[in-house]
């Protein structure tokens, strides 16, 4: 795939979406989203593959949450379609919003864990909600969920504020997991974590993905976690995708900030 | 969609195969549970039992654990159990809950009376400590207080008056509002009883002194604990939530002097002006039923308050205002401090900080009628 700076000016826009991916798990069509007079997101199209890892960068302030949470439906748009498992998300009515919103979990940017509740019970309210399972199969999935996300056992009884940075955000994987999702959004996962942690959260997860087979929606900076961990890129600016396409790619690319980001000093560090 | 997971067993010579097929995922972990549970039981019955689930459709968390959980409790009855025919793609997930140990619950604590007993005793050893609490933050304010009188530019203005407006000028009208309706309440009362004893006209030395002296700064005082009070509680307590007082302190500053001593003095200031407010409103109120219910019209009613009530009755409800702030304030300011990192302690401690500044106000009230009393005021 080429970078696809071009797909800005409206006549080339049209061949862009045609050869659409057939198994697309979220299908963002000319997306606009605007606060006041400020247009944040400007006729965004976007398609995330079936099993993929994206990961979506973009300046700070480009509004790559903004994306992430219109699509999950916090953030209101002025216009365009969202398709989410091929169900529009504006047609759908609350059942079938609710069969979405249980298919797909969300890793916030600061963990957004329940405050009063343990660990444990973080991890288990969204399966205690939707499923009717027994207190002792809830107490082993969280503890495999635990598990999955690299923590002992001993911190489920163990409150929110009680857990270091790194920890908050392993939990709230593992609550994110908690309903084995099909896809999970990533709100910059390892913003605030040591190398060695980010690095391991990365190999998470791969690992995750290749386990239970998910498609990842992942907000970085991280190039690490670009390289890594992510199977295609898409980055944000002026309100649309301005390139999509492997590592390769974006380091091919002219665009001058994707080739400050990509051959920038931190890069070359990465990349070697 | 796939259907519904199965497990069917099927006898293989002295061992037995469980053949497990269909969609073995979250979704249907309801049915799923008693299935295994059944098949648990079969521990002991045949020496060997192979697990196949070459069959299944799908497979998440929730179901390669419960084959996982099914293989350990046939292994430990002594059977030898071994899952085949798993696939490449589910194998990395049958391996990472294989990791999975299991470790009991920590057991929930029970209501008993003992333990309701329990909590009653600590509440009232607690009491003890919050006394001392607040002295303690009493001495910090007034420590405040005093570096400030010595360094006067350390003094903060701006928030002091940013606080004087939430707390006085944004409470006059409801202040207003809720003394004028219960001035009208007590003056409809009182000339409805006293006109059979044809005293209507006592209704305004009744009004006056209730008024000015007890009901004016009490009821104020009551209003701004729940509505200033709370709102101090839940800013310090969010702010320490956020480590936003730890920023402050290591930035060198004094988290007394910063926050709580422009509110404490907002406070002190504010009470004063709203409980005379309050009284003007009441006596307003209640002049006004006086008139229209009671037929004392104004120029009686202003006569008779004149001679009822004298400068003493006004003193005495406007020195305890300040009084009252002070404790409001330094109650709401200790509660917000205590908070601890979840919503539910914000919670709990603006409900605390509410319900003991009340508490507090009304056991200063009687301190004060003892006091003046005594000195015949």
């Amino acid at each position: 795939m080429t970078p696809v700076s071009d797909m800005t000016s409206k006549s080339t826009l049209a061949p862009e979406i045609s050869p659409e991916i057939s198994d697309a798990i979220i299908r963002v069509r000319d997306i606009t989203v605007q606060f006041g007079s400020t247009r944040v997101l400007d006729g965004l199209n976007l398609d995330v593959k079936r099993g993929e890892i994206l990961g979506f960068v973009g300046p700070s302030g480009a509004g790559k949450s903004v994306l992430t949470r219109t699509i999950i439906g916090l953030v209101p748009k002025v216009a365009g379609h969202i398709e989410v498992f091929g169900i529009d998300l504006d047609a759908a009515s609350t059942r079938e919003r609710r069969g979405v919103e249980r298919r797909w979990g969300i890793l916030f940017q600061q963990g957004a864990l329940f405050s009063s509740l343990t660990v444990r019970q973080n991890i288990q309210f969204p399966v205690r909600e939707y499923l009717k399972v027994s207190q002792r199969l809830l107490d082993e999935i969280m503890v495999a969920k635990l598990g999955m996300v690299g923590l002992r056992p001993e911190v489920a009884d163990r409150f929110p504020s009680e857990l270091s940075g790194g920890m908050i955000k392993r939990v709230a994987l593992a609550r994110a997991l908690a309903l084995d999702p099909e896809l999970v959004f990533l709100d910059e996962p390892t913003s605030g974590l040591d190398p060695i942690g980010a690095g391991d959260f990365d190999e998470l997860v791969r690992t995750l993905q290749r386990t239970l087979g998910l498609t990842v929606f992942m907000v970085t900076h991280d190039l690490d976690s670009l390289y890594t961990a992510c199977d295609r890129i898409a980055v944000l600016g002026n309100g649309k995708i301005i390139a999509a396409g492997s590592m390769a790619d974006m380091q091919a690319s002219q665009h001058p900030w994707l080739r400050s980001y990509f051959h920038g000093k931190r890069a070359r560090a990465v990349m070697g | 969609m796939n259907g519904d997971p199965t497990l069917e067993r099927i006898a293989q010579g002295n061992g037995l195969a469980l053949c497990a097929g269909g969609s073995w995922t979250a979704r249907f972990a309801p049915l799923l549970e008693p299935l295994v549970a059944d098949a648990e039981k079969l521990t002991g019955s045949r020496p060997n039992i192979f697990i196949d689930v070459s069959q299944v459709d799908k497979l998440d968390t929730f179901g390669a654990w419960l084959i996982e959980r099914l293989r350990r409790s046939l292994t430990q009855g002594g059977v030898e159990a071994k899952i085949a025919g798993l696939s490449d793609n589910y194998s990395s997930l049958v391996d990472e809950v294989r990791r999975v140990k299991v470790t009991p619950a920590a057991g929930t604590t029970s209501v008993t009376i003992t333990g309701m007993l329990d909590q009653v005793g600590r509440s009232v050893a607690g009491f003890g400590t919050t006394i001392v609490e607040l002295v303690d933050m009493l001495g910090a304010v007034l420590a405040a207080s005093g570096r400030v009188l010595i360094h006067p530019t350390s003094f903060r203005l701006t928030s002091t008056v940013h606080h004087l407006e939430q707390v006085c000028w944004r409470a006059v009208p409801i202040v207003g509002l809720i003394t004028f309706l219960i001035g009208c309440i007590i003056a409809q009362q009182g000339i409805f009883h006293f006109r059979r004893f044809g005293a209507d006209i006592f209704v305004v030395d009744m009004l006056g002194v209730l008024v000015l002296r007890e009901i004016g700064v009490l009821l104020v005082a009551i209003m701004v604990a729940g509505r200033s009070g709370s709102a101090y509680t839940a800013e310090l307590g969010s702010m320490k939530m956020r480590e936003e007082i730890d920023a402050l302190r290591t930035m060198g500053f004094d988290p007394i002097e910063v926050l709580i001593l422009p509110r404490m003095l907002a406070l002190v200031i504010a009470l004063p002006i709203l409980a005379f407010i309050g009284a003007m409103s009441a006596l307003y109120g209640g002049g006004l039923v006086a008139w229209l219910y009671g037929g004392v019209d104004p120029e009686a009613f202003l006569l008779r308050l004149r001679d009822a009530i004298s400068i003493d009755h006004f003193t005495v409800g406007i020195i305890k205002a300040p009084v009252m702030a002070a404790v409001i304030g330094i109650v709401a300011c200790v509660e917000g401090l205590a908070v601890e990192g979840s919503a539910e302690s914000l919670g709990a401690h603006t409900t605390s900080s509410v319900v003991k500044g009340i508490f507090f106000v009304i056991v200063m009230d009687g301190v004060f009628a003892i006091f003046f009393a005594s000195i015949g005021m």
